[in-house]
């Protein structure tokens, strides 16, 4: 017994530190959500006030003349990026799960599929370092003017192209950071599938592709679905690729797919320095409610994705 | 072959059987051949489609190799980092101490958590467990790194300090090792852990001498990929290590470190060749070490599945 209890008390850690995180953060922000309120998630502008202003009182808390924190900018940027990141990754992973499932020889496909796992282990700031030296020069100078020219006529891909940095590169390389786990789950998956249910497929005459197509890929439908779900936790919460090509717009919604844009977990480090100037310590305070935010979100798709995964059959989803 | 004809008598059958009307048999290729037609353009997008994430890949590696690799000189190892220039002594010993130390926090609480969570895996408190280490996965990195820097950096005023950092990181790591550990342990068959306690061993024996020593390969991989993460990460350390161009002066508060992650975000920044060629250095360095860490920890995985 005593045995038991020295583990639990090792044991709570993990729990107790959750729970410090986000009782702490709360605790931390509370004086920002008086001062903010709704407004926080409606507004489009942070600004910190006069720095050089005597701080006045406003709903029990002390703040710069002319402060207003409004983080909607963010909120579009953060979802806007995740979507498109979505619209690549998805179909390529898809693609790339049932081309290693089913066209690779056995052999190959080991290797193949321990390359794919390995990519998923590359740290993001190395994606962030590929798309600053790489895809940035890449968009901005042909990418983009061949995009404008070709869909200009849809509003949202209507110049100006800008310079590379932007909403469309953040969701490509957010889009390749998620492809990896996409891909190794949904490849799992089909190849967990019966043989029966192949066999079937082509007494009736199927293809292979519509076997594949038609049958297998329904099966795992689910864990495809859950899969997606987990991979958009991961890209909202992904901080230093993006802060790398996002461009870090401060304070306007994204008026086209090559404009600048920050995401809340970029905007958390690229603001930390200048928040410190604030003396009524509110902008900081304010950046905590951003955390928390993120937070909020990131934690509830990563639930909603694990119940759906769990639920159809996947007892350990890949972490 | 339509139902009509099969009812209509055994001769009739016959003769629908062996007369296809050639109006029928040309509409069959055509139907047959637009269907072989999709399929194969489906399995060329799929093939495209992972040409595609293989393209970008190699892309990323190539390019880390061969601009790491030719900035890759004695310097890198030998000296310390002087402004943007100089070597990454510095940045390589923070991260191998972050990383170290981070772990010899978060090992021993993530496998208790994980071996809690397998060994009584009914209660409500391993059911907490498992929860709440399924919503820290899903705690944005930066939001831990806010939190150390709030809390240790700013509150208890440790500063930018290795303390910080290992505290920070090691919460990051607890689920991963708890998940793995737990993973690891629900494999190890039940009845050999029942005939230790038939035999009158008491829970901890059987934990010591049967579960954790079974499933040791396991745990040690989620050890090792929970040490890559941490060799890996960069956003929760930006504002708990902070930087430092110096080796480390042996303080764990009050005294910043520097680390291989910060070189990449920020010298690729630095409009000068030399720092340029150290974040590439870097890059370099951390990708090789994350990726051999990645297959050595497989290896072992896939040792001991070929060991059964």
């Amino acid at each position: 017994m005593n045995f038991r209890r020295t583990l639990i008390g090792f044991a709570s850690v993990l729990p107790a530190s959750l729970i410090a995180v986000i009782l702490f953060l709360a605790i931390y922000y509370w004086p920002a959500v008086k001062f903010n309120g709704l407004e926080f998630i409606v507004g489009t502008s942070w600004n910190l006030g006069n720095t050089y202003g005597t701080p006045i009182m406003r709903n029990g808390v002390a703040m710069l003349p002319g402060a207003h924190y409004g983080i909607l900018f963010l909120i579009a940027g953060t979802l806007l990026s995740t979507l498109i990141a979505l619209l690549i990754a998805v179909p390529v992973g898809v693609g790339a799960a049932i081309f290693l499932a089913e066209a690779v020889p056995g052999r190959l496909r080991l290797w193949l599929s321990f390359l794919v796992e390995l990519l998923a282990a590359v740290p993001s700031v190395v994606f962030g370092l590929w798309g600053y030296a790489v895809l940035i020069p890449l968009m901005g100078h042909t990418v983009f003017p061949i995009m404008q020219r070709l869909l200009g006529f849809i509003p949202f891909f209507a110049g100006p192209t800008g310079s590379g940095y932007g909403l469309l590169t953040a969701g490509v390389v957010l889009a390749l950071m998620i492809v990896p786990l996409i891909a190794a789950t949904l490849r799992d998956a089909i190849l967990a599938e019966p043989m029966v249910v192949r066999e079937s497929a082509a007494a009736l005459g199927a293809t292979r592709f519509e076997t594949v197509w038609q049958v297998v890929l329904p099966g795992v439908r689910k864990i495809l679905i859950g899969v997606t779900i987990l991979a958009t936790g991961r890209a909202l919460g992904e901080t230093m690729a993006v802060l790398m090509v996002s461009g870090n717009a401060l304070n306007y919604l994204p008026p086209n797919i090559y404009s600048p844009i920050s995401t809340m977990a970029a905007f958390i480090v690229s603001q930390l320095d200048s928040a410190l100037q604030d003396p009524t310590g509110l902008a900081v305070r304010s950046l905590a409610e951003v955390a928390l935010v993120l937070s909020v979100i990131s934690v509830g798709v990563n639930t909603i994705a694990r119940l759906v995964l769990y639920r159809a059959g996947l007892k350990e989803a890949r972490l | 072959m339509s139902s009509p004809t099969m009812n209509s008598g055994a001769a009739m059958t016959a003769n629908a059987m062996t007369t296809i009307s050639p109006r029928d048999a040309a509409a069959r290729i055509a139907r047959m051949r637009r269907r072989q037609l999709r399929s194969r353009t489906g399995w060329a997008l799929c093939g495209i489609a992972f040409g595609l994430l293989g393209l970008a890949m190699s892309w990323i590696l190539l390019m880390v190799m061969v601009r790491g690799i030719s900035a890759l000189t004695p310097t890198v190892f030998l000296e310390v980092t002087q402004g943007t220039g100089g070597g990454l002594l510095n940045a390589i010993e923070g991260t191998l101490l972050i990383g170290v130390g981070s772990m010899l926090l978060a090992v021993p609480f993530g496998i208790a958590a994980g071996l809690y969570a397998a060994q009584f895996s009914h209660t409500l408190f391993a059911r907490v467990i498992r929860f709440m280490a399924d919503v820290l996965v899903g705690v944005p990195s930066i939001v831990l790194g806010y939190f150390g820097y709030v809390t240790m950096v700013e509150w208890l005023g440790w500063n930018f300090s290795l303390a910080a950092a290992c505290i920070t990181v090691a919460i990051l790591c607890l689920p991963y090792i708890c998940r793995t550990t737990e993973l690891a342990l629900s494999q190890v068959p039940a009845a050999m852990q029942e005939a230790a306690y038939a035999l009158g061993a008491g829970e901890g024996r059987v934990a010591w001498k049967i579960s954790l020593p079974v499933a040791m390969p396991g745990i040690l991989t989620g050890v090792l990929l929970a040490f890559a993460i941490s060799v890996g990460e960069t956003a929760p350390l930006i504002y708990t290590a902070g930087w430092s161009s110096y080796l480390w002066s042996g303080q764990i508060v009050r005294s910043p470190v520097g680390y291989l992650t910060y070189a990449i975000w920020a010298f690729i920044n630095e409009p000068f060749a030399a720092a340029n060629a150290l974040a590439y250095a870097a890059a370099f360095l951390v990708t090789f070490i994350v990726l051999a860490i990645s297959i050595g920890a497989r290896l072992v995985l896939l040792k001991r599945q070929g060991a059964r």
